[in-house]
């Protein structure tokens, strides 16, 4: 198959929809993905391993009053995708639908525009960046004891097609690049990990110092090495800009997905219009920042992604909408319905979801901070929607103390409710960046980008074991 | 089946002299059924299947073996074939390594396991469709502060492995599991709290789905009215589903291949003691009860019983063929692989703290004043199997006089997983089989650090 030729043809598209609503239906889709991926493990001083993955299929729904039918098949053959649309429809039990005739517009082929698909690369250049990343961070010290590097690409290309005439393909390259260092002392061991990742090709790697993120691993690990353990209480925080934002993500980014809402699941329920956050907060959920690792043309369900103003200076002003949340809601898709693969239902997900920079000199917020723990880096987190309590992890945390900088603290989870924190943010400062992060929900993983300039939260409970 | 092996067999065959090759090959088939307002919100079934295949070459200049993976989604004969290439391109690349070979056969006869419950496929569509509903509609109606229900889903599985090589090894399995899983949200009015349930076995007749209402409505009603505790050191009581989830994490330090390459607590440390007398803990997947028993291992050698800590005693770690040669040792049966499309590494499936003498109720009594965590946020970001810092969001009741008092929430517990195993004060009889590679049970620790005001 020539590299720009359709995954599907529009007639077995348009037939196969047919078929799918045949006993009646209110919508079918076919979402069909090719998906190649690439990968190498440097562990131990050695390259471990080399592994090539590849997968095809389709995934079918039909949506039938409140009921989705979905199947999927890596048959992709016009007989393949009409059983599957069979199976999908076989829950359409109301039926009554009668013939109806599916026509697709136009195809509009969005190639990639990746300067460098990493299909095209040598697998000996992706493994010198390994064995690079292994020596920069071995000799960052003597105490390091491990170094873990990987490299992962992926080419994913997607042709979503329904009888609401959507016709839509995308072609996402994604390139992930990251290191783990082990350090070892007289306390014992510790971790630390850096990485980089981007919906882009090898020319990565001209965007991204390798020996920076291998010195930022190791350097995490060997400063634990000489860690106390983290307080514990309520305490001033200051997040360091780039230590994650994963803040947003879990306070208040999940919160604000539709289909939450529509079950009325979340503590955002009800609150549009209503001051939610400090007047410093203003969040953005955009999936049109090329290049972050939540960027995409199109969504898994053929909506063009888009920029949403989710909070604008502390007032909440919409949530996040797929297909199907904002057909009940008598509304527009806001272009973040995803899944992970064409065995999966598409939901609503976000994409690069960041907090606008605010004017504040980030040296000043630690200075004015009289006590507290300075966030330097911040690891996965967690939240429950409905109450609205949520996790984050630290993987690289310092004390303040008279508005310094002083001792590095052990990882910990800090703890809040995602409302009362976001009143907390008493600071905001100038120097924005983004960190790629993968986000797990509903047994679904999707690559998100989240971003933030350092902030304070005026208190928040820290998990450490110190008194 | 037999297709399945004579898939593997035909890659197999298509070794080159000298060349090892390994050949994975999994079917499923899969349904999911979520309820919600009393109508089916979703109902999902697809089969799949794929293949893994391993390539391994001898470096001509005698520095050992090197190893290339490749999977596809995919048994089309083309695509098999493509993969076995890539597979073969990849190993070109790997430094040589004398640890790395395909597992060979080492006479471990395995267990006879009924894994595939003959009701399995009595289901019908209907059926599943009915257990949903009715969980659904059980948990609304269980109490009047039950005000939603995002959630109530049937599950399950079957699935058929085949494995092959050119070492000799020949392998066929095959499983099936069935799930309810329901999330019920609870509001007095001024205070929500949600709570889970869930109900495992290997079919759908096998399920309980009172049981996993009653657990999600318990568990969310019995929160309603937390807040936040005082700052300081306690014994925490574990509820058995977060036993099960910290095993899990304990797991990962007790496999193998993190020993040899130096990221466990515990390497070095065999024959020490490194828990207290009462923690046995055994990962035994010839045990039918147990979710992740196996009769193969992801190499295709028998699973069996492995003793780690006896009596607090660390005794051995989990091995897969090339940690077990990294480390100068056999395997033990321990590989294990994320289907196809991964690589086999070593890790427990069926661990199991030996059951204590003491039931929940007992344990409490015992403690006198604590905290009882009936569930754990952010273990992933929060507990490290390298260093042991153990750091969790936690909510459940605080324990007074040896029973339960009043709801907590928004608090941490810590500590690290090195002093919790020597702060094992109790280990329940009240064993649960739960999903993932741990069973669950009551299990009190002394002095942990909880983190609130």
């Amino acid at each position: 198959m020539p590299p720009d030729a359709p995954l599907i043809e529009a007639p077995v598209l348009e037939r196969v929809l047919a078929a799918a609503v045949r006993r009646g239906g209110d919508m079918a889709e076919v979402f069909a993905e090719d998906r190649q991926t690439s990968g190498a493990s440097f562990d131990d001083r050695k390259i471990e391993e080399l592994t090539s993955g590849r997968e095809r299929g389709a995934g079918i729904r039909v949506v039938v009053g409140e009921t989705t039918g979905f199947a999927h098949t890596a048959d992709l053959s016009e007989a393949g995708l009409l059983a599957a649309a069979e199976a999908a429809a076989a829950i359409a039990r109301e039926g009554g639908g009668g013939v109806r005739t599916v026509a697709l517009p136009a195809r509009r082929p969005r190639p990639s525009r990746v300067e460098m698909l990493p299909s095209t690369v040598a697998k000996s250049t992706k493994l010198e960046l390994l064995g690079r990343a292994d020596e920069v961070a071995r000799a960052a010290g003597g105490a390091i004891s491990q170094v873990s590097v990987s490299y992962g690409d992926a080419r994913r290309r997607v042709l979503v097609a329904s009888t609401d005439g959507v016709l839509a393909e995308d072609d996402q390259v994604r390139t992930r690049f990251n290191v783990v260092c082990i350090a070892t002392g007289d306390t014992g061991m510790q971790t630390g990990y850096e990485s980089t990742a981007r919906t882009v090709g090898f020319e990565l790697f001209d965007q991204v110092d390798v020996d920076e993120i291998a010195r930022s691993a190791a350097r995490r690990a060997l400063s634990k090495l000489s860690a106390r353990p983290a307080p514990s209480g309520e305490l001033p925080v200051v997040l360091a800009g780039g230590s994650g934002g994963i803040l947003f993500h879990e306070a208040c980014g999940h919160g604000l997905e539709a289909d939450h809402i529509v079950k009325d699941a979340s503590v955002y329920v009800g609150k549009v219009g209503e001051q939610v956050a400090s007047p410093l907060v203003t969040l953005v959920d955009d999936g049109t920042v090329s290049g972050e690792w939540g960027y995409y043309a199109v969504d898994d369900e053929g909506r063009p992604a888009a920029r949403n103003v989710l909070i604008d200076h502390g007032v909440l002003t919409d949530y996040m909408w797929d297909w199907l949340r904002a057909k009940k809601a008598g509304r527009v898709s806001s272009g973040n319905g995803r899944r992970q693969s064409y065995q999966h239902l598409p939901m609503v997900r976000m994409t690069n979801t960041f907090l606008l920079a605010g004017s504040e000199d980030p040296d000043e917020i630690v200075a004015q901070t009289p006590r507290g723990v300075y966030v330097a880096k911040l690891g996965g987190g967690q939240v429950n929607t409905a109450t609205g309590d949520f996790v984050f992890g630290t993987t690289e945390a310092y004390l303040i103390e008279d508005g310094r900088i002083t001792e590095p603290l052990r990882d910990a989870n800090l703890i809040g409710n995602g409302p009362e924190v976001l009143r907390r943010i008493d600071a905001v400062a100038d120097d924005f960046s983004m960190t790629p992060g993968t986000c797990g929900k509903d047994g679904q993983s999707v690559p998100v980008g989240c971003g933030q300039a350092t902030l304070r939260i005026t208190g928040v409970t820290i998990g450490g074991t110190a008194a | 089946m037999s297709e399945l092996i004579d898939v593997a067999l035909g890659v197999v065959a298509r070794a080159r002299p000298g060349e090892g090759v390994e050949a994975y090959v999994a079917r499923g088939h899969d349904t999911e059924v979520r309820a919600y307002g009393g109508e089916v919100e979703q109902l999902a079934s697809a089969s799949s299947s794929g293949i893994g295949v391993r390539v391994v070459l001898a470096d001509p200049g005698g520095g050992g073996n090197r190893v290339g993976f490749a999977w596809a989604g995919s048994l089309d004969p083309s695509v098999v074939d493509d993969v076995l290439a890539d597979a073969r391109d990849n190993a070109a690349y790997a430094t040589p390594d004398p640890d790395v070979a395909l597992a060979e056969p080492d006479g471990v006869v395995a267990a006879e396991l009924d894994l595939w419950h003959p009701d399995f496929a009595a289901a019908s569509t209907d059926d599943k469709v009915q257990l949903a509903l009715d969980l659904e509609r059980m948990v609304r109606g269980a109490d009047p502060r039950v005000r939603q229900v995002d959630s109530a889903d049937y599950g399950d599985a079957s699935v058929e492995v085949a494995l092959a090589s050119t070492t000799g090894i020949r392998a066929a399995t095959r499983h099936t599991s069935a799930f309810l899983s329901v999330s019920a949200i609870a509001s007095d009015g001024s205070s929500t709290q949600t709570g889970s349930g869930f109900s495992v076995g290997r079919a759908a007749s096998a399920l309980d789905p009172k049981r996993a209402g009653d657990d999600a409505v318990e568990r969310a009603v019995r929160l309603l009215g937390a807040g936040k505790a005082r700052s300081g050191r306690c014994s925490v009581v574990f509820d058995p589903r977060v036993v099960s989830t910290l095993l899990s994490v304990v797991s990962s330090a007790l496999s193998g291949e993190a020993v040899v390459k130096g990221r466990s607590f515990f390497a070095g440390r065999v024959g020490e003691d490194v828990a207290s007398p009462s923690v046995t803990l055994v990962d035994d997947p010839t045990d039918p009860r147990a979710y992740g028993a196996a009769t193969f291992d992801g190499e295709g050698l028998a699973c069996r019983r492995n003793v780690l800590i006896d009596a607090g005693r660390l005794r051995g770690f989990v091995y897969d063929s090339v940690s077990a040669r990294r480390a100068g040792t056999v395997s033990t049966g321990s590989a294990v692989r994320g289907g196809f499309a991964g690589t086999p590494g070593a890790g427990c499936r069926a661990l199991l703290l030996s059951p204590g003498e003491l039931d929940q109720t007992a344990i409490l009594h015992a403690v006198g004043d604590g905290v009882y965590v009936q569930s754990v946020t952010g273990v992933h970001s929060g507990v490290n199997p390298v260093s042991g810092d153990f750091s969790v969001g936690a909510e459940g009741l605080m324990v007074r006089t040896g029973v339960f008092a009043e709801p907590v929430r928004e608090v941490t517990i810590a500590s690290s997983l090195q002093r919790m195993l020597q702060s094992v004060l109790f280990v329940g009889a009240d064993v649960e089989w739960l999903p993932g590679p741990a069973a669950g049970q009551t299990l009190a620790i002394a002095d942990m650090q909880l983190s609130g005001t």
